[in-house]
């Protein structure tokens, strides 16, 4: 389950009927309030993404908070509008759809929200909240509704689910209002679906089996997954390949392992060593973390956007010039100067 | 006891009363700390880490039930002194606190500069210029620049107010300072900045802390002791050492076998089933219910066993 198996990867070798969602060049730019005649200028959340996700594969997007990691999910749930750039999914460009192209896509995107308890309109128990996206959807039949809550309650370990039906979000535990989340992105039956941080606000010793119960629909349904999350340690059990975010740019693309055993951009060594394990030796120990924080996204520093932080960086050309995708191993890509050839 | 003992707590209960009974938050608990040491109180949500700190500073709620036991701090009982003088005494001229979120909590429309020279008008009784190059002083401490006293909490970024939080409750030098969850609405990287501070407060200031946290992996940071909480009750006490190297009792097992690693390791487990509601509390070991090595004599409150300077409350060692 750590990485993918050998049949997936054969299924994974950049088959263009395998993907199905392709993102092109994407930007999604805010702008900020204008002052009389002036122009204020862009937050520039997300500059320039590009990246396929395959049928049944799951990708984790890691970075810190104000890096663009949700403007990039919820431009992929088309809550945001693109400033440029192209999301296509399953052969069909989000541009061109129009409000019944629109529904038919959210009705097979997924999204699993970050905060439960805020998540769940707490005045609706469990049987409404899940009654509705099919309600909105067209199912018609009342019975098979009632039929296809009490399929994804089961998915999601809820039995008995009769117990359940008519509780109210603070009648259940955090672990608890996190499947409800899970089973009501589950119910139009998605190809896709988008997790923002589903764990980092449960207790350690759920997280592992929310992340568990996850990996088995993905892998029952063949779902496609983008996880989001800051943090890597949960990374390596749940996703196939590894992106990280750094103000609004993706600076290092490649599988699971290639990240987390021999990370190349200075930024990913750096949240790798930031991430702690448990051991006592690190009371003795200080860490060593870039200094600064991650730039504001109005103005983001010209060049490579890490460099004002970065121990590694080359004068003359960091500062200078953004840093294109470099490929130092099959597979692995880097947007660092540091593995030009 | 020992020389350097700072903190003694003995039989601690803090229980509040609900329509639908009373809920034990802290049911019993013992534990000591010594000068310039941390302890990591560690468990899940609800198991009462949180209030634990509370009954220690004494910040009650209205509807608190029982609040007993003995608490020594430097031998002296604070649980003795009226609510005036625990103000006055001890309550942040002692022990100082950061409360979860606490960046969340500074005042929106006062410079935090203000907001951290307060706790040292107050305690210390110095004038404001004093107190403010007091915390500048600290401000080097946690590493905000000096010129943020002159800010509003909004201008800051969350890691920056977190410090503040830090430095506010370092103003008074005390000597023992309770952080709740300090890191857990924070970035990896600015988690690992935020420990670097403390672990060089502690080398630099010689001060002592209770960490109160459910992240097993950032505890160790910090850690020189570990204390894990369940339902109220603290199951096992360790050094920092031999617990992250073998926890003893199963309830500990199983939180770190629920720890994700970054470089291969086992694959992570999860616990089964929930913590017991704190009103209606299971008789015999709390934990039986979720544990994979319970025996007939479960159905008993086990005793607090003494093994090698560690303690662990379970059947199994006795």
């Amino acid at each position: 389950m750590v990485a993918a198996t050998k049949i997936d990867e054969v299924k994974i070798n950049n088959n263009k009927d395998n993907v199905l969602l392709s993102i092109d060049d994407l930007h999604v730019w805010f702008e900020l309030r204008r002052f009389g005649f002036g122009h204020a200028g862009y937050v520039k959340a997300v500059d320039g993404v590009t990246f396929d996700v395959h049928r049944g594969e799951t990708i984790a997007v890691v970075g810190e908070s104000g890096c663009g990691k949700s403007s990039l999910m919820k431009t992929i749930l088309g809550l945001y509008k693109p400033t440029k750039g192209e999301i296509i999914f399953d052969d069909k460009n989000l541009k061109d759809l129009d409000t019944k192209g629109m529904h038919w896509y959210h009705s097979h995107v997924g999204y699993v929200q970050q905060d439960p308890y805020g998540a769940l309109p707490s005045f609706m128990n469990v049987k409404r909240i899940l009654e509705e996206p099919l309600i909105i959807g067209g199912v018609k039949d009342k019975e098979e509704r009632i039929q296809r809550i009490r399929k994804a309650l089961e998915e999601v370990k809820m039995s008995p689910v009769d117990d359940f039906l008519p509780k109210y979000p603070h009648m259940l535990s955090g672990g608890q209002q996190q499947r409800v989340v899970i089973a009501r992105a589950m119910i139009m039956e998605p190809k896709f679906l988008v997790a923002d941080e589903p764990v980092s606000m449960l207790d350690a010793s759920v997280r592992v089996e929310i992340l568990k119960l996850l990996r088995g629909l993905q892998e029952v349904h063949h779902l496609s997954v983008i996880y989001i999350t800051h943090d890597l340690s949960t990374v390596s059990y749940f996703s196939e390949r590894i992106f990280v975010m750094y103000a609004g740019n993706l600076v290092e693309k490649a599988k699971v392992r290639q990240v987390l055993d021999t990370p190349l951009h200075p930024y990913t060594m750096a949240l790798l060593t930031g991430t702690s394990e448990p051991d006592a030796k690190n009371a003795d120990t200080y860490k060593e973390i870039p200094p600064g924080e991650p730039p504001s996204l109005v103005k983001p520093p010209p060049g490579c956007r890490f460099h004002p932080r970065c121990s590694k960086a080359i004068k003359g050309l960091c500062e200078i010039k953004e840093p294109p995708d470099f490929e130092p191993e099959p597979g692995h890509l880097v947007a660092c100067w540091l593995y030009e050839k | 006891m020992s020389q350097n003992q700072l903190l003694h707590i003995e039989d601690l209960v803090m229980h509040f009363n609900t329509t639908h009974g009373a809920v034990q938050a802290v049911d019993g608990v013992n534990f000591n700390l010594d000068t310039n040491r941390a302890v990591v109180i560690l468990g899940e949500s609800g198991c009462g880490k949180s209030s634990l700190a509370k009954a220690i500073l004494r910040l009650l709620p209205r509807n608190v039930g029982t609040y007993s036991g003995r608490i020594l701090l430097n031998d002296m009982d604070i649980m003795a002194l009226s609510d005036e003088e625990f103000r006055q005494n001890v309550r942040w001229a002692s022990i100082s606190m950061v409360p979860q979120a606490a960046m969340n909590a500074l005042n929106p429309v006062i410079r935090v500069g203000d907001q951290v020279s307060e706790p040292a008008i107050v305690h210390l009784g110095i004038d404001k210029k004093e107190a403010l190059s007091l915390v500048r002083k600290m401000f080097q401490h946690v590493g905000v620049p000096e010129d943020f006293i002159e800010r509003y909490p909004f201008e800051l970024s969350g890691g920056m107010r977190q410090r503040v939080a830090i430095a506010m409750a370092l103003v008074t030098s005390p000597a023992l300072i309770i952080l709740d969850e300090p890191t857990s609405a924070l970035d990896v990287l600015t988690q690992a900045n935020i420990f670097n501070v403390l672990k060089r407060i502690k080398k630099e200031l010689g001060a002592s802390f209770i960490l109160i946290t459910h992240d097993i992996a950032t505890s160790s940071e910090l850690a020189d002791d570990v204390a894990v909480m369940y339902a109220g009750q603290i199951v096992e006490m360790s050094d920092a050492k031999r617990f992250f190297d073998e926890p003893l009792h199963p309830y500990s097992k199983k939180l770190m076998s629920s720890v994700p690693r970054l470089h291969g390791g086992k694959e992570p487990d999860f616990i089964t089933g929930q913590p017991p509601s704190l009103i209606d509390l299971p008789k015999g070991c709390r934990f039986a219910a979720r544990c994979p090595s319970r025996f007939e004599k479960c159905v008993e409150d086990p005793p607090t066993i003494e093994k090698d300077g560690r303690r662990v409350k379970c059947w199994l060692y006795s």
